[in-house]
């Protein structure tokens, strides 16, 4: 693969890079839309999608694509767009480029709580987001206290970190399913796995919402993230208050990542493979790395869960299952890589 | 400019570095030696704000550091550090051009002015790193990226240099070019400089006055003629050296006596 070696990024490449990316997005929502158990012609759904009445498209049609796709594709993009943005912004600030929400044992502690709120405050919708957002950050506290050593934290001990804390935080996991009846285990491990079948429209708005505030909170940021990136000392000497920036980015990327979980369980990779795609193809500058990783985080999940849907219609997999096939050997070829440059 | 007033450093129990007053005037070169674990690389940090002293104050400018925003200090004071680790591809303009963060008009957010381009492209140049801009920093060698680490330090405009051990890994000729970068700067803009180094030849060359430390404590102080002196350096580093003149500069020229005694033939 090729590493363009660009001087800098500049505000007009930034754009240009994400508009691309932009169109790419919207054309794998509309390809998404039409793809599933039912096949909609491809006219007929666009039509439907730009708002006009009289489309070829059946009453029944109409309602798979508003009242079951539509949603979905939308959560799918939310969710998609909050873990790669977390992922880049975990990787700048732990200085790890294999740091992810789901390695890191974040997303497990977003599951915890989410969880938590289903059992003990099933009533209250809202809840799930605000324990789910409290959970995560915990793991991230949790995580990120572990790996600091008196030498910082190497790569390795961090992931070390992530799989004690992701263990522990599944044994939680595995107790609060004993207290459930028994009708609903399976659904859970489902969901587990990343699900973005079983979500509600007031979890679709606070993805959504979640999304846009974290992103924007990680991009004014993003300046300084390029200077932690290059560890917490330098960052200082050059002018950047650390404690401040690692607080706002680390609650940023709880909410973001949260929001996705208590929506959607834990989709795994996500805030891994894209950012490093995003990085190999245009640079580490996070002014750019954030937001093209947004909108592709957003394509990503929109074409596994495409995949999710379609490999095996009409069942499903949980869309989890198709990006770890994807994410895991690309962790495998980045921990490797990392091995033999050190 | 930079004053530390009777500092001292205690990490737990144990004390880094005791006592110790220093004023860093305008072009002046100050050069710290001293062995291993002596406390030069804390006292630097806390000249710069990144340890804070248990007892004693640093005053910039007339004020006590610590109420100075992060950026202001940052403005005044650049680090040349020992070695960057860079894990993320980073282009040396890239790189350099993070001298400028400081001067942002809004924190931590837009693009960079002309001005921090043709900063940083400077910077570049007189460090002898034209061409090299779009090169990743990973893949240079150890002495290049040592450069660019004072090309970014160099960019940021500030009038207070602080180098921990610059030439540790750099070849003859850029350990010479390194530090006569630094002393034209000091000489030229009223700039200043603090060295932490070993290279006890090189601080007799290029500095105005010179610190001994042992054990975190100051043991002597005052121009290289003065300290670099037999009896000071043995009581220091317990190295037997003699001490001349080099021939050319007429500076203190130190060199060790190894006593070969108790090493057997290979």
């Amino acid at each position: 693969m090729t590493n363009p070696r660009h001087n800098r990024s500049s505000l007009r490449r930034t754009l240009f890079v994400c508009a691309g990316l932009f169109l790419v997005l919207i054309l794998a929502f509309v390809i998404s839309s039409i793809l599933g158990a039912q096949r909609l012609s491809f006219g007929g759904a666009l039509c439907a999608l730009t708002g006009k009445a009289n489309c070829s498209l059946s009453a029944e049609e109409r309602a798979i694509l508003f009242d079951i796709r539509l949603p979905r594709i939308l959560l799918a993009g939310a969710v998609g767009t909050c873990l790669a943005a977390a992922g880049a912004a975990y990787q700048a600030l732990l200085r790890n480029p294999l740091a992810e929400p789901y390695l890191l044992g974040v997303s497990n502690g977003a599951a915890v709580g989410t969880m938590t709120a289903l059992v003990f405050f099933g009533a209250y919708e809202w809840s799930r987001p605000v324990l789910a957002f409290a959970g995560a950050t915990a793991a991230t506290f949790l995580v990120y206290r572990l790996a600091r050593g008196r030498a910082g934290a190497t790569p390795e001990r961090l992931i070390l970190a992530g799989v004690i804390v992701t263990t522990f935080l599944s044994s939680a996991i595995v107790f609060i399913t004993t207290v459930m009846d028994a009708t609903r285990i399976r659904s859970f491990t489902f969901w587990l796995l990343g699900d973005l079948s079983g979500t509600t429209s007031n979890l679709l708005i606070v993805a959504f919402l979640a999304a846009v505030v974290g992103v924007i909170a990680l991009g004014v940021n993003a300046r300084a993230l390029n200077l932690l990136m290059l560890g917490e000392r330098d960052a200082f000497d050059l002018g950047v208050e650390v404690g401040r920036v690692r607080l706002v980015v680390f609650a940023a990327a709880s909410l973001l990542v949260g929001a996705s979980v208590a929506s959607s369980g834990s989709v795994g990779y996500v805030g891994l493979v894209v950012p490093h795609l995003v990085r190999l193809s245009f640079g580490s500058d996070n002014r750019l790395v954030i937001p093209a990783a947004a909108i592709g985080g957003a394509t990503f999940v929109i074409i596994a869960d495409t995949l999710a849907r379609t490999v095996i219609a009409p069942r499903e997999l949980p869309v989890g299952a198709i990006t770890a096939l994807i994410g895991a050997p690309l962790f495998v070829y980045l921990l490797r890589r990392g091995a033999a440059s050190v | 400019m930079l004053e530390a007033r009777n500092i001292t450093v205690n990490y737990d129990s144990r004390v880094a570095a005791a006592e110790i007053s220093l004023l860093v005037e305008p072009s002046k070169v100050i050069s710290i030696i001293g062995p291993n674990g002596a406390g030069k690389s804390t006292l630097l940090r806390t000249l710069n704000g990144n340890v804070i002293p248990t007892t004693g104050e640093v005053i910039l400018d007339g004020r006590p550091l610590h109420s100075y925003a992060r950026r202001v200090v940052a403005q005044r004071v650049a680090v040349v550090a020992q070695e960057a680790d860079v894990r993320f591809p980073v282009t040396v303009f890239e790189f350099v051009i993070g001298g400028r963060y400081a001067w942002a008009n809004v924190t931590a957010w837009g693009w960079e002015s002309v001005r921090d381009i043709e900063l940083a492209q400077n910077a570049i140049a007189i460090t002898e790193l034209n061409g090299f801009e779009s090169r990743l920093m990973n893949e240079l060698s150890g002495g290049e990226r040592q450069r660019a680490v004072l090309a970014r330090a160099l960019a940021t405009e500030a009038k207070i240099f602080l180098l921990d051990e610059p030439t540790a890994n750099l070849d003859l000729a850029h350990q010479a070019t390194m530090l006569r970068l630094i002393r034209s700067r000091c000489d030229k803009s009223d700039s200043a400089a603090v060295v932490v180094t070993h290279d006890v030849n090189l601080a007799a060359e290029f500095s105005n006055e010179v610190m001994l430390m042992k054990e975190g404590r100051s043991v002597a102080f005052g121009s290289p003629h003065e300290i670099l002196t037999e009896q000071l350096l043995k009581e220091v580093f317990a190295l037997q050296v003699l001490v001349d003149a080099h021939p050319v500069s007429g500076a203190p020229r130190v060199t060790p006596v190894h006593e070969m005694k108790s090493v057997p033939p290979a």
